[in-house]
């Protein structure tokens, strides 16, 4: 211990014992550190204590006389004394109890909650035999939906404050709260207002007793049947820990783990409910082949590979194509690598689809982690997507760290969003001309700003008066009207601020991961180009491209002018997620054979596909998963796949073996092993240190080969007086494909509409709500119109994959921005 | 025995002829305006500590160890100086939620004599500081919330409140606000996080006083509306003239307000500290004994919050020193009188339903506890209790207040008193209230307990029902 460290430290007594602890260390936790576990439930160590259960009381003294104080509210103070196992504490711990069990229904053998149950747990340990409560209980309508996906039982609830704090003071949706008073407190909702949160989930996960349940679990399964083991959640990037909850092969329910780093226990609801797609009845359990009545049927393995060998085996490398694999685990990626890559030789291969970023603003700029991002008294510059929408966890994080810790937000976005009201600037700028915005903002550091971008020069120059200390950007693709590559020029801009780093916002499940294993044009395994990598990778792989292949934009456009015979789809439908459905749709139908390997059938697939590898999903398969900090953490399996289904690393050995060759890969470790040995940034990944990492991940830092993006300096064409330039984001429930699987919240996908400014909206004259046409150069759509003041003059809104016709109709991929006009109808 | 003293216009109010501190403008009908406040020498406090240095008014009320009149009696100008310097803004927050059962003499002040408060607060930002101030009314009192508002609106006109009043460089704003009906929010962080906007509960302690953290999480000093209205008369008078009355420690004088089986029940302002209980309810001036053909039972000394007293307790002086040590408190000045006719279960039953029903459900002990120990005395009179009731009573509110609980002694049981205050497990001091009624008759009535339970004084109705 320093001499900082030992003048920074108190000395406590706790049941006799004295311990050291450093100050403002809360009471309750010195005494469980200390051996000694306090009793508690409303204390939550991820939230702000509130002392209203008492069932934490113990007695202190502090010089005054030891008197019963909360232990969840006390800070340590040196030399004060603690008893935990006094008759009066025990006294005071059983009343509470008691008082706790007078209104508690007995349905414990009917209650999700039963066997798990810190109520149920600590009667059990020290409750009273029988109730001297001889009177009726409370009683409440039971249970109420005060969601789609959660249910209130308002008999079991003991008021804890636990779900009512989460939903004001972590999530920042107030939506739950106390109503009426003494006996007749009650958690409810406000009249006609649902708890429509996106993290609802967790207040069912800290409820400490059955009065919260969740429509994917509720009478599903008893905790003591549950088989568990630890894994990441797989629908956005932030590599949320979770533990995966099993019973007789089935995933019943997914809990959030507390990784420091990470989630902090906490999940989106889009993570945590997410396995309900995986159980769907659609998911595939046989490959499919498409016969001569052009129907997809199911089929053999044999004839299904036999069939893919023969389309492969028929064509020239530069003809074959990939896109997909962020689906993946990092193993299954470095696989169908090797496959494409090495044994295929084509370069054609792009994990994004046209709605992500440069890989080099991804990887050659300096990286940050979550905890960089939100360090006390550093600024956080959120360039890219709303992380409310689209990476949940993540948004908690940043969110606590501006409300609580100090952290600066400026947002430079093209609408408001989940952060807005944290952030103490916002600039929206015009769409289109980010770069020169960013070029402006850090010219006003210490200098000059004039009018950018439609921002006003004071509002660049009260922003970058704010920019303090360690800067985190945090950059992603806003929206999906704008290209990448602006937004890589705007991040070159922005790297010219003093410490600063980039977190990246890219949205899409293991992408990171897919990135790092060379699923890219020009990219190799570990972070390196073609030519830096091409030594290390040559001695384990047969060959190595030699020249940079096409990007998802390019491979549609070569595949519609009949230059691809074999498009491979790696769990990717470019109908639905490519950001311009034209080019989608022509480069599915001018491409030869299509081979797509997915859970479930998807638009891409009914269209286009010739034959379908039936692949196993998440939990079905073991592995690891890269989060966009480079985190790596592992995912285990837990339940087997539907019928024959395999995981996709199988898959790339078995095609690489009838095409000739041996990938020398034969489990998820080997994988692994090959990948540290060809990956100088991979170092760190042995397995012991995956053991070691087990909660918290290990960190796979360095940009590797790869250097920060060029920038470039063209300037952005201006539009006609007439036109709005088309803003289009994602929201959490997006109507995707995994989204339509699941039961219990296929009803929270956001409509189509389009949204104005409340000015640009006045100037067309209808009623909100009015059917208006919307039209680009590339196509256009009918949808209701709305007044949003959180969108700047001279934008439309439109958001992007909702059910009816998609955005990406307008959509003009190659173009810095897309004009819109917005007519009657 | 002339029993009509009442005031018309002030009803409720009763004139005893003693000193008015104040209560001095009661006896017009037009106390309220400012015509008449100025008329009577109203404001000249405030001219006059402006005059003075801020620290000189300070140490003025201080000097006149004026005590706070909403519970407590802490010292007002002890708890001025817990401001912590430097820390800008400080608040003032007034705590006009008067809602202790058996009280309503903060009210009559607010109704009769708004001015008196308001110069009372300016004053009190003058002397700490303060530009802002904050007047939290009881919801339910709506006469003295447009008393007020009118007081405020004339006081605004007049340049007493605002930017440079009286040509000074002194400026406060005065904001007046109102409850939504809590008890709760009488206890003064729960009226800071209603003034937030909040749902009315205590906060946790500590910090023990909002002058270290209140109001908006600034300094905030939050008096009683009766300590205030003090304030301009012991500026103008002196800290030594107002020290002429009452006793040492307890100087100056305190309005009761006294109801039950009285003969002449009402708010009275008595000298601290000097009279006694005797006095106050058996005093020609005062309330004039017990109703014809009863003696007294029992009474609550000091709001339904306060342990009770009995006919041995009536000799102790209305000041909190002894009467802590008697058992219980005087509290916010409530004082209810049951003569022999009431039944001590069906009182007790009464307090505690309030409490019941006033909890406001933040912490286990109060909002399950004084349900229960409502439930159980509702059983007991219903004629269902059981022998182990009045032992799960005592119980029950143990774990709401843990150890022995404040109660009077008694002669007779050769029983002696336990000083107030009641130790508790709950947040604030409500649940722990709750247990006064119920300590307080068990241990002097517990006949009472036990004749309902073995139903020696009630019909057996089932059994009459067998035998038709």
């Amino acid at each position: 211990m320093s001499p900082a460290d030992e003048a920074n430290t108190v000395n406590v007594t706790i049941n006799g014992s004295e311990i050291a602890a450093s100050p403002g260390e809360l009471l309750i936790d010195a005494c469980e550190r200390a051996g000694a576990y306090i009793p508690r439930f409303c204390y939550h160590s991820r939230m702000k204590p509130v002392g209203m259960c008492r069932m934490c009381l113990v007695e202190v003294d502090t010089g005054r006389g030891a008197a019963l104080q909360p232990s969840c509210m006390l800070p340590v103070s040196d030399g004060m004394t603690v008893e935990t196992e006094t008759d009066l504490t025990k006294k005071a711990q059983d009343g509470v109890l008691e008082f706790l069990l007078v209104n508690h229904p007995l349905d414990c053998p009917v209650c999700d909650k039963g066997g798990e149950c810190p109520l149920q747990d600590q009667t059990v340990a020290f409750g009273p035999g029988e109730s001297r409560f001889v009177e009726e209980k409370r009683h409440y309508e039971k249970p109420i939906a005060i969601s789609d996906t959660v249910y209130l039982d308002r008999e079991r609830c003991i008021l804890c404050d636990r779900c009512t704090r989460f939903a004001n003071d972590v999530a920042g949706d107030a939506l739950i709260h106390f109503m009426d008073r003494g006996n007749n407190t009650q958690v409810n909702t406000f009249p006609d207002e649902p708890f429509a949160s996106y993290f609802s989930g967790n207040t069912v996960q800290i409820c400490p007793v059955g009065a919260l349940t969740a429509k994917p679990y509720r009478f599903k399964a008893r905790p003591w049947d549950l088989e568990e083991t630890i894994s990441t959640a797989w629908t956005d990037s932030v590599g949320s820990r979770i533990t995966v909850q099993s019973s007789r092969n089935q995933v019943l329910r997914l809990l959030g783990v507390d990784a420091d780093p990470v989630n902090w226990g906490w999940l989106s609801d889009k993570e945590r409910f997410a396995f309900e797609a995986l159980n769907s009845e659609e998911r595939l359990g046989a490959p499919l082949v498409r016969n001569d009545q052009k129907e997809l049927v199911a089929t053999g393995w044999g004839d299904a590979l036999d069939r893919a060998v023969a389309a492969l085996q028929g064509t020239a490398p530069e003809r074959i194509a990939m896109i997909g694999g962020a689906r993946l685990t990092n193993e299954s990626q470095y696989a169908w690598a090797k496959l494409a890559k090495g044994v295929l030789g084509t370069d054609n291969v792009d994990a994004q689809l046209g709605d992500g970023l440069p890989v080099e603003a991804v990887l050659g700029l300096p990286r940050a982690t979550i905890d960089d991002a939100c360090r006390p008294g550093g600024t956080i510059i959120l360039m890219g997507p709303d992380p409310k929408e689209e990476l949940g966890a993540l948004y908690l994080r940043l969110r606590h760290a501006v409300l609580n810790d100090g952290a600066t937000l400026i947002e430079i976005t093209p609408r408001a969003g989940g952060l807005s009201g944290l952030a103490s600037h916002s600039l929206h700028p015009r769409p289109g001309e980010l770069p020169a915005l960013t070029a402006a903002l850090v010219a006003a550091v210490g200098g000059e700003a004039v009018d950018t971008a439609g921002v006003p020069a004071e509002a660049i120059t009260a922003a970058a008066a704010a920019v303090a200390g360690p800067v985190t950007v945090v950059l992603g693709r806003a929206s999906l009207a704008e290209t990448g590559e602006s937004i890589a020029d705007a991040a070159v801009n922005l790297n010219a601020l003093d410490d600063v780093s980039f977190l990246s916002a890219l949205r899409r499940g293991n992408i990171h991961g897919a990135l790092d294993a060379g699923l890219s044009p020009g990219l190799l395994p570990g972070r390196a180009t073609l030519s830096a990598g091409s030594e290390r990778v040559g001695e384990v792989w047969p060959g190595v491209p030699e020249s940079a292949g096409l990007d998802t934009a390019g491979i549609l456009a070569a595949s519609a002018a009949g230059d691809i015979d074999v498009l491979v789809l790696l769990g990717a439908d470019p109908i639905n997620d490519f950001v311009d459905h034209a080019a989608a749709a022509s480069g599915l139908e001018g491409a030869g054979t299509v081979i797509a390997i997915d859970l479930v059938r998807n638009d891409s697939i009914e269209m286009a596909a010739d034959i379908v590898f039936a692949a196993a999903g998440p939990t079905e398969s073991s592995g690891t998963f890269t989060n966009l900090e480079g985190r790596v953490s592992v995912c285990e399996q837990k339940v087997t796949p539907p019928g024959t289904a395999r995981p996709d690393w199988m898959l790339a050995t078995e095609l690489a073996h009838r095409l000739g060759a041996d990938l020398g890969l034969d489990s998820p470790e080997s994988i692994r092993a090959e990948l540290v040995s060809v990956s100088p940034v991979h170092g760190g990944l042995s397995e012991e240190a995956l053991a070691a990492g087990r909660i918290d991940g290990v960190l796979v830092e360095g940009n590797g080969d790869i250097a920060a993006p060029a920038g470039t300096t063209a300037g952005v064409p201006s539009n006609d007086a007439y036109s709005l330039r088309l803003v289009s984001t994602r929201s959490m429930y997006d109507d995707g494909v995994a989204l339509r699987h699941s039961h219990s919240s296929r009803g929270l996908a956001r409509g189509l509409d389009v949204r104005l400014s409340p000015t640009e909206f006045d100037k067309l004259g209808v009623k909100p709500g009015t059917i208006v046409k919307v039209e680009s150069s590339r196509g256009h759509l009918l949808a209701p119109a709305f007044a949003d003041p959180s969108l700047p003059p001279g934008s439309a809104h439109v958001p992007w994959s909702a059910s009816g016709s998609p955005a990406s109709s307008l959509i003009d991929a190659g173009a810095p921005f897309t004009d819109v006009r917005v007519e009657r109808s | 025995m002339p029993t009509h003293s009442y005031v018309p216009h002030a009803p409720g109010y009763v004139d005893n002829e003693g000193p008015k501190i104040v209560t001095s403008r009661f006896g017009y009908e037009d106390s309220f305006t400012l015509e008449r406040y100025q008329a009577t020498g109203g404001y000249q406090a405030l001219r006059s500590a402006l005059d003075k240095k801020p620290a000189e008014i300070h140490s003025e009320v201080r000097e006149a160890t004026l005590l706070g009149r909403g519970g407590a009696g802490f010292p007002a100008g002890i708890k001025w100086g817990f401001l912590p310097p430097g820390k800008f803004p400080y608040y003032l927050v007034v705590n006009g939620d008067e809602s202790e059962p058996g009280t309503y003499k903060d009210r009559l002040l607010m109704e009769r004599d708004p001015h008196q408060l308001i110069e009372g607060c300016l004053i009190t930002c003058y002397a700490l500081g303060l530009q802002q101030c904050f007047l939290y009314v009881r919801g339910e009192m709506a006469l003295a919330q447009e008393r007020i508002a009118q007081a405020l609106n004339e006081a605004y006109a007049e340049g007493y409140i605002g930017k440079n009043i009286l040509g000074t460089e002194f400026s406060v704003d005065i904001v007046l606000t109102w409850g939504a009906g809590a008890y709760i929010v009488g206890e003064e962080t729960a009226l800071i996080e209603s003034l937030e906007g909040n749902r009315g509960m205590p906060r946790l302690k500590p910090p023990y006083f909002p002058a270290a953290v209140g109001l908006y999480g600034q300094p905030t000093i939050v008096n009683n509306v009766e300590t205030l209205s003090n304030v301009p008369w012991v500026i103008e008078n002196g800290a030594r003239q107002y020290k002429t009355y009452g006793s040492e420690k307890s100087p100056g004088t305190r309005m009761f307000a006294v109801s039950g089986h009285v003969k002449r029940p009402g708010v009275y302002e008595v000298e601290h500290g000097v009279t006694s209980f005797r006095d106050l309810l058996y005093g020609d001036n005062f309330c004039q004994g017990i109703r014809d053909g009863h003696e007294l039972k029992m009474f609550v000394p000091g709001g339904g919050s306060a342990p009770w007293f009995f006919e041995e307790q009536l000799d102790l002086p209305l000041e909190a020193g002894p009467v802590g040590a008697a058992g219980s408190m005087l509290g916010s000045g409530g004082i209810v009188v049951m003569d022999e006719t009431t039944d001590a279960v069906k009182a007790a039953l009464r307090l505690v339903r309030f409490y019941a029903r006033e909890s406001c459900g933040k912490c286990t002990p109060c909002r399950e506890g004084t349900t229960w120990e409502e439930r159980v005395l509702q059983r007991i009179l219903d004629g269902e209790g059981r022998p182990s009731d009045i032992e799960l009573l005592l119980d029950i509110a143990d774990n709401i207040s843990p150890g022995p609980y404040p109660v009077a002694a008694d002669p007779a049981q050769e029983l002696d008193a336990i000083p107030f205050p009641p130790k508790q497990t709950t947040i604030c001091p409500l649940g722990p209230s709750s247990v006064a009624p119920i300590a307080s008759t068990i241990r002097r009535f517990r006949h009472e307990y036990e004749s309902k339970i073995t139903k020696r004084d009630v019909i057996p109705v089932a059994a009459e029902k067998a035998m038709s």
